[in-house]
């Protein structure tokens, strides 16, 4: 029987491996790289086949080219137009949003610890539930005085449904050992509320408040693009791109197609960047 | 005696681990998880690895089975190169098959289905012969009840029971089991025990098991080997002479008692180093 | 200990169900979500409410012969709205499924293949699909086939990325059982990859069929001439708002109905954990 016999390995074995690591993950990197490269390079290729073959690209032939995108993108950051429209879109979303949390937050919680409550009014809530937000832009231009505030409503409908949904989830979802625990040791039930309830649903209120900020800027995007409502000193990014669609801009549809998504991606990543502030036990993960 | 040992040599399975050294990298931070390890393993063998948690056993069995790579080192079976300089990792494969911690059936096949898995996807058998065998097999292996239903369904005991099944059905050479049992309470780890002592007695499968239960390690195997925490290496092996088929008197006998004795200083003592290793650790 | 079947097992969960409060509180809660309903609209006409169609005047005109505006169950136009919309989501979830789950499967089994698609992905992504109305309508001619574009676009990004995700959260321990038993990576594909990620793949398509119908009523409001968002948006035009409340209400049960039935297929592709959770419950 082969009894062990020890010898000391270090060093040198070690920093081979850990700079092949860093290739590696820089290999990600690189791909990520070529492949926009190569997507931006066949949009190119596509939109200009036409001038260069005399038949147009099937689809792709029809939108304009990466690179008159960027020049139309040029131009546009020099007016001031542009810039309110991100603003207006920014206010909408904002009320929108805020009045969907101050009211979805409780209404969630209130639908999770109590019974009788979320007998009452979970279910009409789950039969207006399934009505697309969109569907509620007439009724609410019929209902609210001003564009703007059925702008806000349907706004606020949109992510109103997902907090609350993700709401009622987390809160139910918490661990009952949690709150024995805390009983055990003498918790009343308001402590419960606050020390247990509210903590343990967090995770679960910035999942909906991050998807229901995707949702808000879906939301007015279509409001504004349905309602009009705009002119070109501003109105928002939604009307930013139906007018350069009825104006023949198509580089400017593109541009603004660009600017909702940066600004919706703007949003959620400061939802995400909230979610680490309030929940530092999350981020040793 | 002798005779017995060349028929087992012939059925294959001998194992052989000579100078095994493997080194984690996670973030250039150098951990080396075993540390020179040679050991030789008899075709038919069954031998437990003892250790403290997290020592390297299971880099060791994973090695063996092809999910990892070794820096250097090479294992052999049968004297065939499984992994080596040439080929840092071993491939998979159905002559080495592992019995997971926490299992792994399928939980979207049933416990037959699962069975008959590995002789249809290598192509030995058709469907229908796959799980006639399956059949059989769950029979002989007092299972046939459950053949229909899903692992979820069963419990934990029977899963692994039925795991085991799955690796058999195979005709493997080696089985390696990484501490099957360790989430069992007591009782139903002694039911587990029999079963697989039985499952030994009758299909004579080389056995690598790892587990930190030495009265396991002692109850189960021919041979155990008590290894030291990180970095994985042998300190000290115990000969098992009792003789089989073996049952739980054994337990009370004073041949057992002593050689619990025998390993359990050297046990202890690595479990104690594992233990301040950690406190450090986390200072 | 046989458990009961068939009948006897449904009155018997009936029962069970009577004894607690949440159906009464349910009849409850309905019934006065109707009545604050009624009175606002009809009841008191109060303040603005009194634009709103009531229940009564919605329901009377719903199921009534000759619909005093247009739109009720024995209308033919009716169902040719509830039809072209049904057709358009079925058409788009379709697409979005058979493109969208093999993309996810293979983007979370291949490493090189996510690497290459997954920034593509999340460049287009953040870009709301209503913002692509404009290029829709210039790519494809006519009425349907940017609708139908739109919702696909919706659909195929949830369900691509929950089933890159489903992929993601199978156990490596099953991926190395099935290396052990002797499977080429084909066979895990089939065997490990698609099973392990239907759980996922499921949510995610009830989310996509959400999503889907979120952006055809929007697709449909902007450019279209049959389907339910259409329906809408044109009485809302020609001012008849009882065709619109009958839109909404029938687009939210369509909707929801779509959604059951993704779920009863995933349970009935999912029988091991349908059985497992039954199993937990007990």
């Amino acid at each position: 029987m082969t009894e062990m016999v020890q010898s000391g390995h270090d060093g040198p074995v070690v920093v081979r491996r850990s700079r092949l690591k860093k290739a590696l993950s820089n290999v990600k990197f690189w791909r990520g790289l070529i492949a926009i490269c190569v997507f931006l390079g066949l949009w190119e290729i596509g939109s200009r086949w036409e001038s260069w073959f005399g038949v147009a690209f099937p689809y792709v032939g029809l939108i304009p080219a990466p690179s008159a995108v960027g020049l139309a993108a040029t131009e546009v950051v020099t007016k001031i137009g542009y810039w309110t429209s991100w603003v207006d879109s920014f206010k909408r979303v904002f009320v929108g949003f805020m009045a969907a949390m101050i009211l979805g937050i409780p209404f969630g919680l209130a639908l999770a610890v109590n019974k009788y409550f979320r007998g009452i009014f979970f279910p009409p809530f789950e039969i207006l539930r399934p009505i697309p937000p969109l569907a509620w832009v007439p009724a609410s231009l019929i209902f609210w005085p001003t564009n703007e505030m059925s702008i806000a409503f349907v706004t606020f409908l949109g992510a109103f449904f997902t907090i609350v949904i993700n709401v009622l989830g987390g809160a139910r979802a918490i661990d009952v050992r949690y709150l024995r625990a805390a009983q055990s040791m003498g918790a009343t039930q308001w402590d419960l509320f606050y020390k247990i309830i509210l903590p343990g649903t967090l995770p679960s209120i910035f999942t909906g408040a991050a998807v229901g900020m995707g949702i808000t800027w879906e939301v007015v995007l279509a409001a504004e693009m349905i309602s009009g409502g705009g002119t070109q000193a501003g109105g928002g990014l939604g009307f930013f791109i139906w007018n350069s669609f009825m104006g023949g801009s198509l580089e400017q549809v593109v541009v603004g197609m660009i600017s909702i998504g940066i600004a919706g991606y703007l949003s959620s990543s400061a939802v995400r960047a909230l979610g680490d502030y309030f929940m530092p036990w999350r981020r040793l993960f | 005696m002798q005779k017995e040992e060349t028929a087992r040599d012939a059925a294959g399975g001998r194992l052989s681990i000579r100078n095994v050294t493997k080194i984690y990298d996670p973030e250039g931070v150098n951990v080396m998880a075993v540390d020179d390890c040679s050991m030789d393993i008899a075709a038919g063998e069954v031998c437990m690895i003892v250790g403290p948690s997290g020592c390297g056993k299971t880099t060791l069995l994973n090695a063996i089975a092809g999910f990892h790579s070794i820096t250097t080192g090479e294992i052999y079976l049968d004297d065939q190169l499984l992994c080596g300089p040439s080929k840092p990792q071993a491939s998979m494969g159905a002559d080495r098959i592992v019995v997971f911690q926490h299992g792994a059936l399928f939980p979207w096949k049933t416990l037959l289905e699962n069975v008959a898995y590995g002789p249809i996807v290598q192509g030995s058998m058709t469907k229908e012969q796959a799980h006639a065998l399956g059949k059989v097999m769950l029979e002989e292996a007092g299972l046939s009840d459950v053949a229909d239903k899903y692992p979820g369904e069963v419990s934990s005991g029977m899963a692994r029971r039925v795991e085991i099944v799955r690796a058999l059905i195979n005709s493997p050479k080696v089985l390696l089991l990484d501490e099957p049992y360790r989430a069992m309470d007591a009782l139903t780890k002694s039911i587990m025990h029999e079963s697989l002592l039985e499952v030994y007695d009758r299909t004579k499968v080389t056995i690598f098991f790892i587990t930190h239960d030495l009265e396991e390690a002692i109850f189960l195997g021919d041979r155990v080997y008590v290894m030291t925490t990180r970095p994985c290496k042998l300190k000290k092996v115990v000969d098992v002479n009792i003789p089989r088929p073996r049952d739980y008197k054994i337990l009370s006998s004073e041949q057992f008692r002593l050689l619990v004795e025998e390993a359990k200083e050297a046990v202890h003592e690595e479990a104690l180093k594992a233990f301040q290793a950690g406190e450090r650790e986390l200072a | 200990m046989s458990k009961p079947t068939g009948l006897a097992y449904f009155w018997y969960t009936l029962e069970q169900r009577m004894a607690t409060p949440t159906p009464y509180l349910t009849m409850f809660g309905l019934s006065l979500w109707i009545f604050t309903y009624w009175l606002l609209c009809e009841g008191l006409e109060f303040w603005r409410f009194g634009k709103i169609p009531g229940p009564v005047t919605v329901l009377t005109d719903w199921f009534a012969r000759d619909p005093f505006q247009g739109i009720s169950i024995f209308k033919e136009e009716y169902y040719i709205h509830i039809w072209s919309s049904c057709r358009r989501i079925a058409i788009a979830f379709c697409i979005a499924t058979g493109v969208g789950v093999p993309l996810g499967l293979f983007m979370g089994w291949s490493k090189a293949f996510r690497d290459y698609t997954f920034p593509i992905l999340e460049v287009l992504r953040p870009i709301p699909p209503l913002a692509w109305v404009p290029l829709a309508i210039l790519m494809f001619s006519g009425f349907e086939t940017p609708v139908i574009f739109l919702a696909t676009l919706a659909s195929l990004f949830v369900t691509t990325l929950n089933t890159m995700l489903g992929v993601d959260s199978i156990d490596e321990e099953y991926f190395r059982a099935a290396g052990c038993l002797g499977s080429s990576k084909w066979q895990i594909f089939t065997n490990v990859v698609v099973p392990g990620a239907l759980p996922f793949i499921f949510t995610g398509l009830q989310i996509s069929v959400g999503v889907a119908w979120f952006s055809l009523v929007a697709a449909e409001m902007v450019s279209g001439d049959y389907g339910l968002g259409y329906l809408i948006v044109d009485s809302f035009m020609n001012n008849v708002t009882v065709p619109m409340v009958i839109g909404m209400l029938t687009l939210g049960l369509v909707g929801w109905g779509t959604s059951v039935m993704v779920r009863q297929v995933g349970r009935q592709l999912m029988q091991w954990q349908v059985k497992e959770l039954a199993q937990q419950d007990r």
